[in-house]
């Protein structure tokens, strides 16, 4: 059976289940901790570090720490929130970010923790890498211009069998995603769809229906990105 | 010892370019050259893209008139995805992407009248450039002002609600639009507060084109004698021969109204249309393969449509249509500052179209995409408020983009854009001693009338300027102006 623990998030009393992740527990007690690579029910990865917070002095990530009796949690402050607006920063330069013409724009989590974070221009300078798209599934586009190695979809678009579909290639800095056109091929329609919408950038796209969700019905076009969560309790 | 004038930048008009006029050692005009000195390479930054992101990417052009770079390479979209042409749409997807059109139509032409059109006309082109101005409008002639303003808005509005934002939309996706018109919507263009509903905006066209022709009567020789000159016009027209701004045949007229290009259908037009480069310039030369580079070349916008055009399917447009006939004994008509009260006709046209449009029960229908038989190639043609605007691409197996082909309204406009300099800059500095400001205006008048759009023209990215050269006969610079 599960025990509930107490602990605190910026001086908040919240509850959860004792060994929940941090990311997962605060969204439960409306306190939102910001994260790109995280899905809700999937093994985090700790990859992106947007969800850092400082417990007991020490920075972390939130999604890989579980939940324990007692904590102090320290989370929306200046210094972990201009350290979070830095990893994006970076993600931008690092890619090709082109939002103007971009398909996910207004889905995307890059962007809007980029509006949530007032990002005016990145701190770093523009690397401009040249990336090539994988463009020959039929189904899928896989664009990694915009690709920010969160494994999203390493971790959740599997075969019936357990098989990957997706794997990095390369290492260290040319890393980049690619994706197994034979296992692809037998992706069902709703698995293809799952990829796209996994997928937190405009990195994985589904041929052919870019743009067709109109604006102002977009994800982020009403609310900031966290503030469905805020809003909880 | 011959002098060379530069003009630099030209203002207000879209763009960046300048103008080189070269004078003999009697200060004669020996040549003169609109030069366009931006260059974007949108062509080339297409290919590799995924073709449905064509209509977004492209219309990055320009923040004038986006709406038409996006339709246009949504039309070739929709050829692509196997929708056809024009009628392939279902009701819904043409009729929303009509309303974006004629709403971006009546915004353009409203912006281009009263912004940067009417200062020349309310204050004299050698007036103190100080006053002669949109703030001098607005400080001298409110009511125009506000009337120009809120037009602009009302037209921008509309292009909100059918393509989601005023400026860079994403309505119109291969095969059709990805909205329908709300209720709200259709209620606050048909009945909002005034001004802003359509029948203001009807009653303000009909007002501006009075304005305009009231001028017309009190400056005849201005505006019927200003760089006027003979020429062949082209543009879009219906099968039936109407006014169409957003579909139709490709059709010209040479200057006495013989038809030369006979309603052909534009996913042909490489068998009609060649470009020409010219050193001096980055902007291309495109003439009528038939009659060559010499003879061959043509205007295009809304004096072109007008001439081409038999009539206009809207009542009071029609009758203004049949009075701007009636003045050229029903020829075409090539007073090139008469493309003024040809955008306005336009204007009112487009207002009485989007009030038919936002009546017809089809565009609230749901039924918003077609698809077919997906093709390697696609060209959509439309006429954007500058006049025909060209978009061609073929794709690969993979849905990537291979080849983009843009011909630009203002392109078309090349050739007599260069005569109309030539015109104005014989007909104001030949054997004048000093060129003073007021000269170099008047060639600008005489650009600024096609409305020209200079960054969509090179798709180029650069700054909005033109400025104009003066240089000697060994080349050497004497004078340069830029504003």
């Amino acid at each position: 059976m599960s025990e509930k623990v107490k602990f605190t998030i910026d001086g908040k009393e919240c509850v959860a289940e004792r060994g929940q992740n941090l990311v997962d527990a605060a969204a439960d007690n409306g306190v939102y901790i910001p994260s790109l690579c995280h899905l809700r029910d999937v093994i985090p990865a700790g990859s992106c570090r947007i969800c850092n917070i400082k417990n007991a002095g020490r920075i972390m990530t939130a999604c890989t720490t579980p939940v324990e009796q007692g904590m102090e949690i320290e989370n929306d402050i200046s210094e972990l929130n201009d350290m979070r607006k830095a990893i994006v920063e970076m993600l931008f330069v690092e890619g090709n970010h082109f939002c103007p013409a971009c398909e996910k724009s207004g889905n995307c989590e890059l962007q809007a923790l980029a509006y949530r974070f007032q990002m005016m221009v990145p701190r770093y300078p523009y690397e401009f890498p040249i990336k090539t798209p994988d463009t020959q599934d039929s189904r899928l586009w896989i664009e990694r211009n915009r690709c920010i190695k969160c494994k999203r979809c390493i971790r959740t678009i599997k075969t019936e069998d357990g098989k990957n579909i997706f794997a990095f290639q390369e290492r260290g800095h040319k890393v980049e995603i690619n994706i197994d056109h034979e296992l692809a091929a037998g992706l069902s329609e709703e698995k293809i769809q799952e990829a796209t919408d996994n997928c937190p950038v405009g990195s994985i796209l589904k041929k052919g229906t870019g743009f067709s969700q109109p604006i102002g019905t977009r994800r982020f076009d009403k609310e900031a990105i966290g503030s469905d969560i805020e809003k909880v309790v | 010892m011959t002098k060379k004038i530069t003009i630099e930048p030209v203002t207000r008009v879209e763009g960046h370019g300048k103008v080189t006029i070269h004078l003999d050692d009697n200060n004669n005009v020996v040549q003169s050259r609109l030069h366009i000195v931006e260059f974007r390479g949108f062509e080339r930054f297409a290919q590799g893209r995924p073709y449905w992101e064509a209509p977004v990417l492209v219309q990055r052009l320009c923040g004038i008139c986006p709406v038409s770079h996006h339709l246009a390479a949504a039309k070739a979209m929709d050829v692509i995805v196997g929708a056809g042409t024009g009628e392939g749409l279902t009701p819904a997807g043409e009729k929303m992407r009509r309303l974006m059109h004629y709403g971006q139509m009546f915004q353009s032409h409203a912006l281009h009248f009263f912004h940067l059109v009417s200062p020349d006309l309310l204050f004299g082109i050698d007036a103190d450039p100080a006053i002669r101005n949109v703030i001098g409008v607005a400080k001298e002639h409110k009511d125009l002002a506000v009337m120009g303003v809120m037009m602009r808005k009302y037209g921008q509005e509309i292009i909100r609600a059918t393509a989601g934002k005023k400026i860079h939309g994403t309505g119109a996706i291969p095969g059709g639009i990805n909205k329908n018109l709300s209720d709200e919507e259709k209620d606050f263009f048909l009945k909002g507060d005034d001004p802003m509903n359509i029948d203001k905006m009807i009653e303000w066209s009909e007002a501006s084109l009075d304005f305009f022709k009231d001028y017309h009567s009190k400056h005849k020789d201005l505006i019927d004698n200003y760089a006027t000159f003979p020429s062949n016009h082209l543009s879009l027209v219906r099968k039936d021969g109407a006014l169409d701004l957003y579909h139709g045949v490709l059709r010209a007229v040479d200057a006495e109204g013989k038809k030369i290009l006979h309603d052909v259908d534009y996913q042909d037009y490489l068998e009609y249309i060649g470009e020409e480069v010219r050193n001096w310039s980055y902007m291309k030369f495109p003439y009528m393969l038939e009659y060559g580079k010499q003879e061959g070349w043509y205007r295009v916008g809304p004096l072109a449509r007008l001439n081409t055009a038999e009539f206009i399917p809207t009542p009071k447009a029609q009758k203004a249509f049949e009075e701007f006939k009636a003045y050229t004994n029903g020829k075409p008509n090539n007073m090139t500052m008469h493309y003024h009260w040809a955008r306005l006709i336009e204007t009112l046209h487009s207002a009485e179209i989007i009030k038919e449009l936002l009546n017809d029960p089809d565009i609230q229908g749901d039924d918003l995409v077609t698809k077919g038989t997906k093709q390697n190639e696609g060209v959509g043609l439309i006429e954007a408020p500058r006049g025909t605007l060209f978009h061609h691409y073929k794709i690969n197996e993979r849905d990537e983009i291979t080849m983009a082909n843009l011909i630009v309204s203002t392109t078309n406009n090349n050739e007599p854009m260069n005569l109309a300099v030539n015109h104005i800059a014989k007909d104001w500095m030949n054997g004048q001693s000093e060129i003073t400001e007021g000269m170099m205006n008047a060639v600008e008048v005489a650009i600024r009338a096609y409305d020209p759009c200079l960054s969509c023209a090179t798709h180029a990215l650069g700054q909005m300027p033109l400025e104009i050269a003066l240089y000697d006969k060994n080349n050497n610079l004497i004078d340069k102006k830029r504003k």
